[in-house]
């Protein structure tokens, strides 16, 4: 079908359409998109169309991959080369990255075709895509509602078929939540499965990069190419990444899958409750054995993330000093002037609470009582995991707690928003792969399960889904007043 | 948890962010809340647990040998920067 990146690559492949009129469609749809729904921050037309004309003599050639010509949006987090690179934030409102980040060279070097930069949260730190300097973006399902975030403008670029992949990364739930809630796929892989290299940083033992497509296919395709040592990014792991398309058809049958408890209690909308808990069905139906398993700790996820992410962002993020690269405030009559009045006017509201909670909890005196005590905690989450890992293959639960929410309704208390990332930090805790997918609607919206797999277990993951898209089609939904296929 | 206005100025000093005082009256109630939620943590029983160093069992930080592996990319950095001249980046005087 010539809506994913896998049918569009087959056409292609089969000279239905070229790369460069892919590219037109996709840049067309995005320009015109821009208005409703905000999803980038960049357009990159002039050089989207060059590598598309690359593209189409290599494909010509009969050479390129399973994603040579297909045009794509990096996220805004990604640095790009000659191209603006904001992370969402005034601080870098002027900064033209001097080189590509390991994920944006790898996927060039594939064939993709970046036709644009993605809008976010202000450095991934938001669950509404609401704390970006350059303002919201918008839900394709309902215009009046929040897309998630941080990985909003990948999210909602994918569900209203700008293209068919944005990159994304997931501190905390940044790329399953917008999923979700977008009402299409994305994974989260293994803690240093994909490089880091030219991702600006947020929570360095937490931050992950991953994709968001509309099928568990694609979502395979692209993490093949994505994922690999990086000598340049140190968290990165040396493991040999396994063909991820090549096990996708795999039986399900015996595959043990653990309903986690603790995501089923108070706080869970029926609504989404409802549409999770039948994915069980189509899955036994499959061959899988379901049970239920309890992650006692879990519970402590969220003030346990509130504690360490803030911490590790208030050290990245003491770089934007006003100095050598970022926004300068005018005027400075001093140093300390410079720096201080140089964060203040270029950080927003939400960035400036994570430095001061992450400054707090590591002031002298108090590290021991946060940042320890939250390491240890983090411990007990992670012992957890690996206790039920070691009784099923995959555990499964909701993604969110609600469908997406009104844009606005949850800007007042930073709790109240905190708590949309309650079943995702606990992967980012203990550094496991999870996906995110589209398994119904609750009143028009999006509903989506999660999937979470042991460490390196993206393979079952993505075959599981891949497996349960081959029975459903929640996933190939797209919102009204959108294109449902990409071909020109 | 409350923080007081002058904890809350601290902080922000700290973290050289220059408030409003408007701001400080927000963050002082705002970093309360966060704080009251971070406090469930002190009822956990971590008994003698090692605080977790890597999210991967037994993985730690790789360290590369301290040889330069790139050239000299100077001026193409220095096309971010606010305030160069002659390759030096300019900041208010800081000795009078």
């Amino acid at each position: 079908m010539d809506v994913t990146l896998a049918g569009l690559a087959a056409g292609l492949k089969a000279r239905r359409f070229s790369s460069v009129e892919l590219t037109r469609e996709a840049l067309a749809r995005a320009e015109a998109s821009q208005g409703a729904l905000n999803t980038l921050i960049s357009i990159t037309a002039e050089s989207a169309l060059a590598a598309a004309a690359v593209a189409d003599q290599r494909l010509a050639r009969g050479e390129g991959g399973p994603l040579t010509g297909v045009p794509m949006i990096h996220k805004d987090i990604f640095c790009t080369a000659g191209v603006l690179t904001t992370c969402a934030s005034r601080m870098l409102s002027n900064f033209v990255a001097p080189y590509d980040a390991t994920v944006v060279a790898k996927l060039r070097a594939a064939g993709m075709v970046m036709v644009g930069k993605a809008n976010m949260d202000e450095f991934a730190m938001g669950s509404s895509n609401e704390t970006s300097y350059y303002g919201p973006v918008m839900n394709p399902w309902d215009l009046a509602r929040v897309p998630g975030g941080s990985s909003g403008g990948s999210a909602a670029a994918v569900a209203a078929r700008l293209a068919p992949l944005a990159t994304a990364t997931d501190t905390g739930g940044s790329i399953r939540q917008p999923a979700a809630l977008c009402g299409v796929t994305g994974i989260k892989p293994t803690y240093g499965r994909v490089s880091r290299y030219g991702m600006i940083a947020f929570a360095s033992s937490l931050d992950q990069a991953g994709v968001i497509t509309i099928t568990a296919e694609d979502a395979a395709l692209a993490l093949t190419a994505m994922a690999g040592f990086d000598p340049k990014d140190s968290t990165s792991v040396d493991a040999p990444v396994p063909d991820y398309a090549a096990t996708l058809a795999a039986p399900l049958a015996g595959l043990k899958v653990g309903i986690v408890k603790e995501f089923f209690g108070e706080g869970l909308a029926s609504e989404v409750e409802g549409p999770v808990r039948e994915v069980l069905a189509v899955l036994t139906k499959l061959g899988a054995q379901v049970r239920e398993v309890s992650l006692p700790s879990l519970p402590l996820s969220v003030p346990t993330y509130y504690v360490v992410a803030p911490a590790e962002c208030s050290s990245n993020l003491a770089r934007f000093d006003g100095v050598r690269y970022g926004y300068r405030c005018k005027d400075p009559k001093d140093l300390i002037d410079l720096y201080k009045r140089s964060r203040a006017e270029g950080f927003g509201a939400e960035v400036k609470r994570r430095i001061m909670t992450g400054t707090y909890v590591l002031s002298a005196g108090y590290y021991d009582a946060y940042y320890l005590k939250a390491q240890k905690v983090r411990a007990l989450i992670t012992a957890d995991f690996r206790r039920a890992f070691g009784e099923v293959d995959l555990l499964l639960g909701p993604t969110s707690p609600t469908v997406a929410f009104g844009i606005g309704d949850k800007t007042s208390d930073p709790i109240t928003m905190y708590l949309n990332d309650i079943y995702t930090i606990g992967a980012n805790l203990a550094g496991l792969p999870a996906l995110s997918m589209p398994c119904g609607f609750a009143g028009g919206l999006p509903v989506g399960v999660q999937l979470i797999g042991p460490h390196f277990g993206e393979a079952r993951l993505l075959n599981a889904a891949h497996r349960y898209q081959q029975e459903t089609d929640w996933h190939l939904k797209a919102p009204a007043g959108f294109k449902a296929g990409f071909a020109p | 948890m409350s923080l007081t206005p002058k904890q809350i100025e601290s902080i922000a000093h700290l973290a050289r962010l220059e408030l409003k005082p408007e701001e400080i009256s927000a963050y002082a109630g705002s970093l309360g809340s966060i704080l009251d939620m971070i406090s469930q943590l002190e009822k956990a029983d971590t008994g003698n647990l090692e605080p977790m160093a890597h999210p991967l069992e037994g993985q730690v930080q790789r360290l590369r040998a301290d040889q330069a592996t790139s050239g000299n990319e100077r001026d193409l950095y220095q096309r971010n920067a606010p305030q160069v001249e002659a390759g030096l980046y300019l900041v208010p005087r800081v000795i009078e």
